[in-house]
């Protein structure tokens, strides 16, 4: 009996502390605009085949009769040299980098963040040393460099590339984790959860993690951002999706043989990405606020 | 309000409110405050009852852009500092007015040495600034910090903030405030963040430099005990504004406010009968203050009249007024 | 003395690391499916020959083995030799590495100054209307790739406006200064070949400026940001109360805390700038260490990869300690936290 109740009293604070967040969240205007323009893009994204104006154009379509025509009312972006429509290839490409964004995270943010907990926990320990020193090597790389490396090993396509980010990626997360399980291991609660029996695996994931939610959730919302960039940029090198896969990074790429007379071909996907981005930045950064969180 | 003629300085009616996302925080609710020269008032209350801000705005240390001051006057020596300009304002502040801030830890620059802001302070503090020698601004510098009962001066002066302890950035504090001579030197909570002895001894050298120094005192504390050995004149703060004035000796005898009636009895003692009963509730939200007495909704002898006007000061004896309508008779 | 200690404990936790780091690229290198010998002789070689070929490269035998003979040659100078170029890899090194370092220090000391300088006066004119427009054209910086800020300076600089050349480090017929340290704006500039120097400037402004508008405008924005929170702290109230001037406070006391955290980014924006010379050196044709690693990269010349990442590894590593020591410069608390007199 009690304990329901007093898990129902968690459950309504939990949702007080939302609330309380989303108000804060959205007191600010910047941020609520970046949400609107996230979910645009999500809902194009997902629903692409269905409302792009010329679905064909997202794979092999070529019709050469509409080649390379500029912006107009038929195509509003344009046509590319195989006469497919930009901004239909755009929402495809959308759907791609979100993809690849929201794979990356998913597959880095468990691995690195249970790293730097068990280090961070252990601290002093040989495991502390190993996890950290090994967080140290990933490190020392720009993480552009790293995934460029990677991606170049391996047959060019999207889901290497998305493992090439994720590689370069996770220390960041394990680095941030660390920082702040090691330094809340001295803390009391803590040490009161130790004494009172509760196991291991309890004191990680109830105690420490949930102090570290808010600057993981703030750092992921803003690395969606960086992530896709990446890609982007690896796409732009021809090492992240293949033609005719409709890509932000490699349009940019193939556009920019043709500039400055088909201006279009490049500049819409720039745009796009460049949206995308401040979108996650925009969120990201009312994230923080709202949660205020620590700079991780 | 005038005990005796020529304060030197004088608040009347202060309004502050601040600018915020949810709307108009109406802290400071028509502030009355004097001091005459030489005098060392004390000023109690609540945290958040706009104690700091009050004395920020009269060194016009708020920030203006969310702070506005749309009514009252702070009049130092007779003239409003409100209406200065920034040459006069400087002057005021290097030369005649100081403070000293709650937090010695926040109050002194992290990446300088003392010794950079100390002298800085020195040389800024005289007329024209470029002409006094380097040698004569430590030597001027290491003085204060005597004054202050620091031990080894050079070395302290070479130090940075995060090399001292709580007591000596305390004791660096009060010496960057002592640097000129001046006539008004506002203590916020000194001493409050340390240890209870430390605490002790910085107001012990507060007592002296003020005895020495013949300067006013301004001290701001929420803690009683630390106000009465050392005041002559307490003023009692609530939410916004005054709510009683009178001889430190007379107040803590004889409180009248139930507010201070309250915070009095609140106090533990250690003649026994053990901790007292707090005052019910909160002190109000400024975006939204109650009308009247702001203190009414937690007052126990509320009347009707207090929930609609403001209840101005009235005169019970020669130094002792109440902002209570239990005293309207008085006058 | 503590700095020099500090020093000589973070060159050898780097030496550690970049024996790390040889280790996993060479992993990755390894790893990747194809055969290596077989694409360097190419399709029509014989067997024998390729046969031979992998004998030499040490591709028979297990994974550990090839690393030793690798870091033992490595230790030596010796990284190989490229299957593309077909010359020592330390050759090449020599040769491309100066143009990259070049490009580098250009972008990251614009970088450095601009976007410091403009996040001050967005800061100390906060909420005008510079302050705002510093904001919104650094936004638009930081979500912008780098290489669609290269794509427009060369359509904007090299064909509307044709002020500035779009490839390559010099116009071909200009004399190229004579090599001494290989960074042709410093060779031009000693031996006093004007021309030279001038031409080789106008040809660094566009993949300079490219590269460093990103990490410009994340240190604009950073900058910012801690000047307008410590604005508001205790001690600056504090100095003003004791009547400093407001011109010392802005000038001294508010912008040295203040580029604390400036400074601490600026290893991040250091590194996103050594990431994105690969792209923006293969725009424009910059003959520096990045594109020709890029081109190893692409081509699966193992040798030449593998060197190259090392090296920009290493370059990244003494930058971030050149920003430790920074930070700790600018910040007495992280230098003496241990120490504290009673």
């Amino acid at each position: 009996m009690q304990k329901d109740s007093s898990r129902q009293e968690g459950l309504s604070r939990k949702w007080e502390d939302i609330r309380r967040s989303w108000y804060k969240f959205s007191r600010n205007p910047l941020s609520i605009m970046g949400l609107v323009v996230i979910c645009i893009i999500m809902f194009l994204a997902i629903f692409a085949p269905f409302v792009s104006p010329y679905p064909e154009s997202a794979s092999k379509f070529i019709n050469f009769y509409e080649a390379s025509q500029p912006p107009s009312s038929t195509y509003l972006c344009g046509t590319d040299v195989f006469g497919r429509d930009i901004l239909t290839r755009i929402f495809f490409g959308c759907r791609f980098s979100l993809m690849m964004g929201a794979t990356v995270l998913a597959l880095i943010v468990p691995v690195g963040v249970a790293l730097g907990l068990i280090a961070g926990y252990y601290r002093g320990s040989w495991l502390d040393t190993v996890i950290m020193r090994i967080t140290d090597i990933f490190i020392a790389l720009p993480p552009l460099i790293l995934a460029l490396a990677v991606c170049s090993v391996l047959t060019p396509g999207i889901f290497h590339a998305m493992l090439a980010i994720s590689v370069a990626w996770w220390p960041w997360y394990t680095r941030m984790v660390y920082g702040i399980a090691s330094s809340l291991k001295g803390e009391f609660f803590v040490q009161a959860a130790e004494v009172t029996g509760a196991s291991r695996t309890h004191i990680l994931f109830r105690e420490i993690l949930s102090n570290c939610v808010a600057p993981i959730f703030t750092k992921m919302s803003l690395d969606m951002g960086w992530v896709i960039l990446i890609g982007a940029s690896l796409s732009f090198v021809g090492l992240g999706a293949q033609p005719p896969t409709a890509d932000l990074g490699s349009m940019v790429a193939d556009g920019s043989k043709y500039l400055p007379d088909q201006w279009w071909i490049s500049v819409f996907p720039a745009f796009a990405i460049m949206l995308i981005v401040l979108g996650f930045n925009l969120l990201g950064d009312g994230v923080r606020d709202a949660l205020g969180a620590e700079r991780g | 309000m005038n005990f005796m003629p020529n304060p030197l300085l004088e608040i009347k009616d202060l309004h502050v409110w601040f600018k915020v996302f949810e709307g108009i925080l109406k802290v400071l609710d028509g502030v009355n405050f004097t001091v005459q020269p030489g005098e060392k008032v004390g000023l109690v209350g609540e945290m958040g009852c706009g104690k700091t801000t009050t004395m920020k705005a009269i060194m016009r240390l708020l920030p203006m852009p969310p702070a506005i001051i749309p009514k009252g006057e702070i009049l130092f020596k007779g003239k409003d500092i409100l209406k200065m300009g920034q040459v006069k304002l400087r002057q005021i502040r290097k030369k005649e007015i100081s403070m000293i801030f709650q937090d010695p830890t926040a109050a002194l620059n992290p990446v300088f040495t003392v010794g950079t802001q100390l002298q800085d302070a020195v040389r800024f503090a005289e007329k024209s600034g470029k002409n006094t020698e380097k040698e004569d601004i430590r030597t001027r510098a290491i003085q204060v910090l005597k004054e202050v009962s620091l031990p080894d001066p050079e070395r302290v002066l070479q130090n940075y903030p995060i090399q001292l302890s709580g007591g000596m950035r305390q004791r660096v504090c009060i010496s960057m405030a002592l640097v000129s001579t001046n006539e008004l030197l506002i203590a916020d909570e000194p001493g409050t963040s340390l240890d209870v002895t430390i605490k002790d001894q910085i107001l012990r050298l507060l007592k002296e430099l003020g005895e020495k120094r013949d300067t006013s005192i301004i001290l701001i504390s929420h803690a009683l005990g630390a106000v009465r050995g050392m005041t002559d004149r307490l003023y009692v703060m609530y939410a916004g504004s005054m709510v009683e004035v009178a001889k430190t000796k007379d107040l803590f005898a004889h409180p009248l406010h139930p507010y201070s009636q309250g915070l009095l009895a609140a106090t533990p003692r250690l003649t026994g009968g053990g901790i007292g009963e707090g005052i019910d509730g909160r002190i109000p939200e400024y975006i939204n203050p109650p009308k009247g007495c702001r203190f009414h909704p937690r007052c126990k002898d509320a009347m009707p009249v207090c929930k609609d006007k403001k209840p101005p000061f009235f005169k019970v004896d020669e130094n002792h007024e109440v902002a209570c309508f239990l005293f309207q008779n008085c006058r | 003395m503590r700095t020099i200690k500090f020093i000589a404990k973070r060159l050898a936790y780097s030496v550690f690391v970049l024996i790390g780091l040889s280790i996993l690229i060479f992993i990755i290198a390894r790893v990747m499916p194809g055969h290596p010998a077989r694409m360097a002789l190419g399709a029509r070689a014989p067997e024998w020959a390729v046969e031979r070929l992998r004998e030499e490269m040490h591709l028979n035998e297990p994974l550990y083995a090839q690393y030793y003979y690798w870091i033992k040659d490595a230790l030596h100078g010796d990284f190989g030799m490229s299957l593309v170029t077909r010359r020592s890899v330390a050759h090449d090194i020599k040769e491309f590495f100066p143009a990259s370092l070049e490009l580098a220090l250009y972008a990251g000391i614009f970088m450095g100054i601009v976007g410091i300088t403009l996040g001050a006066i967005s800061g100390w004119y906060a909420n005008t209307w510079v302050d705002n427009l510093v904001r919104m054209l650094s936004y638009i910086g930081i979500v912008t790739p780098s290489f669609v800020f290269a794509i427009f300076f060369v359509l904007l600089f090299g064909y509307v406006l044709e002020i500035f050349p779009t490839i390559g480090k010099l116009t071909p017929g200009v004399v190229p200064p004579p090599l001494i340290t290989r960074i042709t704006t410093l060779d031009a500039l000693i031996t006093g070949h004007f021309t030279a120097f001038f031409d080789a400037l106008k040809h660094l402004l566009l993949p300079a400026i490219s590269l460093a508008m990103g990490p410009l405008s994340q240190e604009a924005r950073i900058t910012r940001a801690s000047l307008v929170d410590n604005v508001q702290k205790d001690y600056v109230a504090s100095e003003r109360s004791c009547g400093i001037p407001e011109q010392t406070i802005m000038f001294k006391y508010l912008l040295k805390p203040s580029l604390i955290p400036t400074v601490s980014i600026y290893g991040l924006d250091f590194a996103s700038l050594l990431g994105n010379a690969f792209l923006i050196e293969l725009i424009f044709n910059w003959p520096g260490l990045s594109r020709y690693g890029m081109n190893a990269m692409l081509q699966k010349d193992l040798n030449a990869m593998t060197a190259v990442i090392l090296v920009f590894g290493l370059v990244f590593i003494i930058v971030n300690i050149i920003v430790d020591l920074a930070v700790g410069y600018l910040d007495p608390r992280i230098r003496l936290g241990a120490e504290r007199t009673q």
